[in-house]
């Protein structure tokens, strides 16, 4: 028998009295209701949300002013706040176009199932072609000065090819958007395996890794970090694409609305349309963090 | 599919026991090595003619100033450079690439900072499909409590302190029963208090399953503390300036650290560096100039 090592009470004290106090350290609270109520009250205790009233309405307050109250230059016709709020919150809107009508819906579930049938394919498609170029040398000089050849092509170029190339219109808007968001995710993503500090690969080697499992353990979660930071920016050209492609192509959704607005003198709707994508945008990028924080709990505590 | 990296070095080393400690024997010979980087006319010789033993049950302790070259050893020694000339065996066989019979604790962490401390630590047994889960868990958790880190086995490595991540980082390697352990200056960058309990811990650790060690520094009281036999490093083109072997009794303690055996090994080899550091001086290179600034830093302790 080989004397064990766990035998040695030297070894063993040794260990006891350094690290005990180390030991003490406070648990991690799981997530709960207290917790998250706990979080709000603290939050209302700082300055943050009460700055954020004051920004909004006070850039409220600056647009009424320039364009109801004022009628500054420029701005003549611009719906103000007040005009565009009777529309949209409207039991019977001028237009047609309020938070009671079903139309405002349609177009809104139109422009989201786009962007979410372009993003889920750009991030299918881009993630694991990002680990790949980043992955083997080889790859990437074959497909790397094709990539930076068609990545500084402006999206909305695409757009004439794109109706030419599919035969509904659906399709060819889908694609434009998902051009934008590919590039985006495809540039992180290598970037991301490029990130990755060469002692890591050298540890997993000489412990005996694979290539597949080095793929896996390694490289896929060593690159993470920036493959969200490429999400989140993709999600951004997602939505800039789209409304382009919309705009020319589209039959429904958002950019179509802002277009047909402009084009039938509906200008509240316009503004309407606008916002809604505003937010649109910011919830979609948040969702998009969250996911980020879920699979990224190594990061997330270390800020905890 | 990608080739396979070979993972025994083709030693034949196949430990059937799940150990805690360094596996059997192993005797490692530098000789004649040379390593140089740049491209012809303007090689920069890194070692010149290198030659050393390392002895199975012994801690063989490298020191040189920064920068001259240990680095680069160590990298030869675990294969992940190959020398220009002479050759490196484990038991006899030429080492030609990374392996788990020699395993690193680098100079930076190099813990995975996506996984916890037990998928760490159990990286090795898992990624080679060794043991069975009841297996690998129970080895893991004795060697995280022998580490006094069975508290933190969920925590990611952003969590732990600095003395701690070394700790883990060193079962990771124990884990696998390495036939030669490489430490690259792995207490630099600790706070002195922990760098101190850290050098008691790994020499305890070593004198209760003494193997095949190497451990590189640049201090020189750590050296001789830890060492058996301290090979001495000359400037750039490094060469083994001189081979002291320390004859202190073991268990080391830190008591020892006033005994005048003890001062006279450290006079020894402060008069070596020393005179290495002269030789540079009189050089006037920039890479003698760092020899000599790093010297001082030693003598100055």
């Amino acid at each position: 028998m080989r004397p064990e090592l766990n035998e040695s009470v030297e070894a063993q004290s040794l260990a006891e009295q350094g690290m005990q106090a180390a030991s003490n350290v406070e648990e991690m609270p799981s997530l709960s209701w207290e917790m998250l109520l706990s979080r709000v009250k603290h939050a209302l205790g700082t300055s943050a949300p009460y700055l954020a009233l004051i920004g909004l309405v006070g850039s409220l307050l600056v647009w009424w002013l320039l364009s109801e109250v004022i009628k500054a230059p420029l701005w003549e016709k611009v719906p103000g706040p007040v005009a565009v709020a009777s529309e949209w919150f409207s039991r019977h809107p001028t237009f047609g176009m309020s938070i009671f009508t079903a139309d405002y819906y349609m177009h809104i579930w139109k422009s989201c199932w786009r962007v979410l049938q372009a993003f889920t394919l750009a991030t299918v498609l881009g993630v694991p072609l990002g680990l790949f170029m980043g992955w083997s040398k080889v790859f990437k000089d074959y497909s790397f000065p094709v990539f930076e050849t068609l990545r500084p092509i402006p999206m909305l170029s695409w757009v004439p090819l794109a109706i030419l190339m599919f035969p509904g219109r659906e399709a060819s808007v889908i694609y434009v958007t998902f051009l934008g968001a590919f590039f985006a995710t495809t540039l992180n993503t290598l970037l991301g395996v490029e990130s990755i500090d060469e002692v890591y690969f050298r540890a997993a080697r000489c412990l005996g890794s694979s290539q597949r499992q080095i793929f896996f353990r390694i490289i896929l979660p060593g690159a993470l970090p920036f493959i969200f930071t490429g999400l989140q920016i993709s999600i951004g050209y997602s939505w800039f694409c789209l409304v382009a492609g919309e705009m020319i192509a589209g039959e429904f959704g958002l950019g179509y609305l802002i277009w047909n607005a402009y084009m039938t003198v509906e200008y509240p709707v316009l503004v309407i349309a606008m916002i809604t994508l505003g937010f649109l945008g910011w919830f979609s990028s948040a969702l998009v963090r969250l996911a980020g924080r879920r699979l990224m709990q190594w990061q997330v505590r270390e800020i905890a | 599919m990608p080739q396979e990296i070979p993972k025994d070095n083709g030693n034949g080393h196949k430990d059937q026991h799940p150990g805690i400690t360094q596996g059997a024997s192993g005797e490692m010979t530098v000789e004649h090595v040379h390593k140089g980087y740049g491209l012809k006319p303007l090689v920069k010789v890194v070692l010149g003619d290198c030659n050393f033993v390392l002895e199975n049950r012994k801690l063989t302790v490298l020191i040189g100033p920064s920068g001259c070259g240990k680095s680069t050893l160590v990298n030869i020694l675990a294969g992940y450079d190959m020398p220009d000339s002479g050759k490196v065996t484990l038991d006899g066989v030429p080492v030609k690439g990374p392996g788990r019979d020699r395993l690193v604790v680098f100079q930076e962490t190099a813990l995975f900072p996506w996984m916890t401390t037990y998928q760490n630590v159990s990286f090795g047994p898992r990624v080679r499909n060794e043991l069975s889960k009841e297996e690998l868990r129970v080895e893991t958790t004795r060697l995280l409590k022998l580490v006094g880190l069975e508290a933190f086995a969920d925590k990611y490595p952003s969590q732990l302190s600095g003395g701690m991540m070394r700790r883990a980082e060193l079962v990771r390697a124990l884990i696998n029963r390495p036939k030669v352990m490489l430490m690259d200056e792995p207490f630099r960058g600790l706070d002195a208090m922990t760098r101190a309990l850290m050098q008691e811990y790994y020499v305890r650790l070593f004198e209760t399953k003494p193997g095949t060690n190497l451990f590189v520094t640049s201090e020189i009281e750590e050296a001789i503390f830890l060492a058996d036999r301290l090979v001495i490093m000359s400037n750039r083109p490094a060469t083994i300036r001189k081979v002291l072997e320390i004859d202190l009794p073991r268990p080391r303690q830190f008591q020892m650290l006033t005994s005048k055996e003890y001062l006279g090994y450290k006079g020894e080899a402060l008069e070596i560096l020393h005179e290495e550091a002269m030789k540079a001086f009189a050089r006037g290179k920039t890479s003698s100039a760092d020899f000599v600034e790093a010297y001082s830093k030693i003598a100055g302790k």
